[in-house]
């Protein structure tokens, strides 16, 4: 159990700065995402944590300890691949047990350990068998298992759900939150997916391109996204964007986009006073767009005419496609809607959960 | 019906390879035959017609094999080849997967340049190397010894020992190496608890490669030898039968297949080796 700093860590491989200048204090038993685009710095992070790549510049502190020059099997950590990683030719117990043996540790406590860490994961009758023999899911829970009997003051984990089907993910996600709580150790979790990141981590840090985007609770994330691409990366289907102008004078002040003009809200308006007229991008979360038909109350400036291109219907609600004007976009309204593919629709906006960004500089406008 | 389109589909490609087969094994089955036939059918007659009446077992012999190992001290050269070729198969391989591991897995200055240097030593023709070494080997007293032909067929097997386990231990899976790392391995515990298991079919195949180039030798082992008849071993043995018998076919085929026998045994023992599989289910799924 520890807390890990990165502080001003910088990593680059020849011309290429995979983590730059990176920030980021994880506390004592926190459930850590790193999450991002492919290629966007979070593999490499997490390895300069294990020790498996050296840092250009800054340190790295596991508790009180700088661990730049510390070799990983001294860091205390256990890592979990994206591979899994199994040792082939040995069988299940084996794979669990290297580690503690290669540390010394006494036979009866391997013993324990080993067959606690089964026990836990369910995989006790699968002690046996040599790796090739086990199905996905169980290879995944060995590594797991071989992370847990380390007892280690972190856990790495580098996208290791990402090899299991679409189900087990799901059903492994749930697992890994309930193993975080049960062991009370720091967890440093890298995945691309950020419903991943959503459902587990404790906080979540969204990188792109090496530079941390933002550090915050998975709610406070998708409610506040502090650039457009935060707000287009966290939530599925994505936040919509559309280009617009503000327009207006004290408490009228609208956003006039391509095709529609939408009335803000007065509590909002009164902040944005100096962004009279200017450009600025708006952005809206397809749950907040809703079928004028089923909606409760209708505000008329807050109404968009659009075209169905095409409804997926998931059961409980419906994607709808749309166009207006040149601008494609998503809702996400309930099944009893009427829109059909090719009619138009009427939709209503929930203004008071719109977000603004600048163009240029791509930050969160409040 | 889907499976016999596929087995005339595929006929041809099968003939070939019988047909491929049955071309290099033939000289084989000549020496064969020829070894166990009396010495004037053997003057007289080629080996092929045996098959005029093969099953008539009385044309067969085994004289020419117990005058081989009778007469001619075949039994010593038989088991100074064995004397030979067990070290300088084992010290190399051993040499080799030490060098391989390093190269393919441990990070120090200059690695890629010394890597390049042997792999360029694969080509240089080793009779270059005859004459000083031999001047070197008579300065030392290693000339006409066991252990001089052990550190030649070392020296003369490690680059391709090299570069042949380097190019195996490179190829297994990286995430394999640092996860045993973090579990606390050091280099020797990897090498040994890793690397070695997991590239049996490699040494495997390298041991064949090399037991068979040293057993078969007869220029190293003439040369740093100098033809002793104590320390000869059969492949200069089976070439003096040649030079001291003259015209005595019969013997020197029977004395080559002695000196056959061993490597197939050795084939035929390691062979399944070669079958791959054997990192299956280590990573993904």
């Amino acid at each position: 159990m520890a807390s890990v700093t990165y502080d001003h860590v910088t990593k680059q491989f020849g011309n290429v700065t995979a983590v730059n200048d990176l920030n980021l204090e994880i506390k004592d038993k926190e459930f850590l995402v790193l999450v991002g685009p492919s290629g966007c710095g979070k593999s490499t992070a997490l390895r300069l944590l294990a020790g498996l790549e050296e840092i250009t510049s800054g340190n790295i502190y596991i508790g009180e300890h700088l661990v730049n020059d510390v070799p990983p099997k001294d860091r205390d950590i256990a890592m979990v691949f994206q591979s899994y990683a199994l040792y082939p030719h040995m069988n299940v117990y084996d794979n669990m047990a290297f580690g503690l043996r290669l540390r010394k540790t006494a036979k009866p406590e391997i013993d324990r350990r080993v067959k606690e860490a089964a026990e836990i994961l369910g995989i006790s009758p699968l002690l046996d068998r040599k790796p090739r023999q086990l199905s996905g899911g169980q290879r995944q829970r060995v590594a797991l298992g071989r992370a847990i009997v380390r007892e280690p003051k972190v856990f790495l984990m580098d996208e290791p759900l990402s090899n299991l089907d679409a189900k087990l993910r799901v059903q492994t996600r749930a697992e890994l939150s309930k193993l975080h709580q049960r062991l009370e150790t720091t967890f440093i979790y890298v995945t691309h997916d950020q419903t991943e990141a959503m459902t587990m981590g404790t906080r979540i840090a969204v990188l792109k391109d090496g530079l941390l985007q933002q550090l915050d609770t998975p709610q406070n994330l998708y409610d506040h996204p502090l650039n457009i691409f935060v707000a287009g990366f966290i939530g599925s289907p994505a936040m919509n964007f559309f280009p617009a102008r503000l327009l207006g004078e004290d408490s009228q002040v609208y956003l006039q986009a391509d095709s529609f003009r939408l009335k803000v809200p007065a509590e909002r308006a009164g902040k944005l006073v100096n962004y009279r007229g200017q450009e600025m991008i708006f952005g809206i979360r397809p749950e907040d767009i809703h079928d004028r038909a089923l909606a409760s109350s209708v505000s008329q400036d807050a109404v968009v005419k659009a075209q169905v291109e095409v409804t997926e219907l998931m059961g409980s609600e419906v994607f709808l496609y749309l166009s207006t004007g040149k601008q494609n976009f998503t809702a996400r309204v309930e099944p009893r809607t009427s829109a059909r593919p090719g009619k138009p629709v009427e939709l209503v906006f929930n203004m008071e959960r719109m977000h603004l960004f600048d163009p240029n500089t791509e930050e969160r406008i409040d | 019906m889907k499976s016999i389109s596929r087995i005339w589909s595929r006929l041809p490609l099968h003939l070939l390879i019988i047909g491929l087969a049955l071309l290099w094994i033939t000289p084989s089955l000549g020496l064969l035959a020829s070894s166990l036939r009396p010495a004037r059918d053997v003057l007289s007659s080629g080996w092929w017609t045996i098959l005029e009446r093969p099953f008539d077992l009385g044309q067969f012999t085994l004289e020419n094999y117990a005058a081989v190992l009778n007469r001619s001290g075949m039994d010593r050269a038989f088991i100074n080849s064995l004397i030979i070729t067990i070290p300088s198969t084992i010290l190399p391989i051993t040499l080799a997967s030490f060098a391989a591991y390093a190269f393919a897995w441990m990070d120090f200055p200059g690695r890629r340049a010394l890597f390049i240097i042997l792999v360029g030593l694969i080509v240089v023709p080793l009779q270059m190397t005859l004459i000083p070494i031999l001047r070197l080997y008579n300065h030392l007293g290693l000339a006409g010894s066991f252990l001089g032909l052990w550190l030649a067929h070392t020296g003369y097997g490690l680059p391709f020992a090299i570069y042949l386990l380097r190019n195996f231990f490179g190829a297994l899976p990286r995430d394999l190496f640092e996860s045993a790392f973090l579990d606390g391995a050091s280099h020797l515990t990897a090498f040994f608890r890793l690397a070695l298991p997991l590239s049996v079919p490699a040494l495997a195949s390298m041991a064949i490669f090399q037991f068979l180039w040293v057993w078969n030798d007869l220029l190293i082992a003439l040369v740093y030898l100098g033809g002793t008849p104590q320390v000869a071993p059969l492949t200069v043995r089976v070439s003096s039968l040649v030079s001291s018998l003259g015209q005595d076919w019969h013997l020197l085929t029977a004395a080559a297949f002695i000196s056959m026998l061993l490597p197939l045994v050795i084939f035929f023992a390691l062979q399944r080796y070669f079958v791959r599989g054997i990192l299956a289910g280590s990573v993904k799924g």
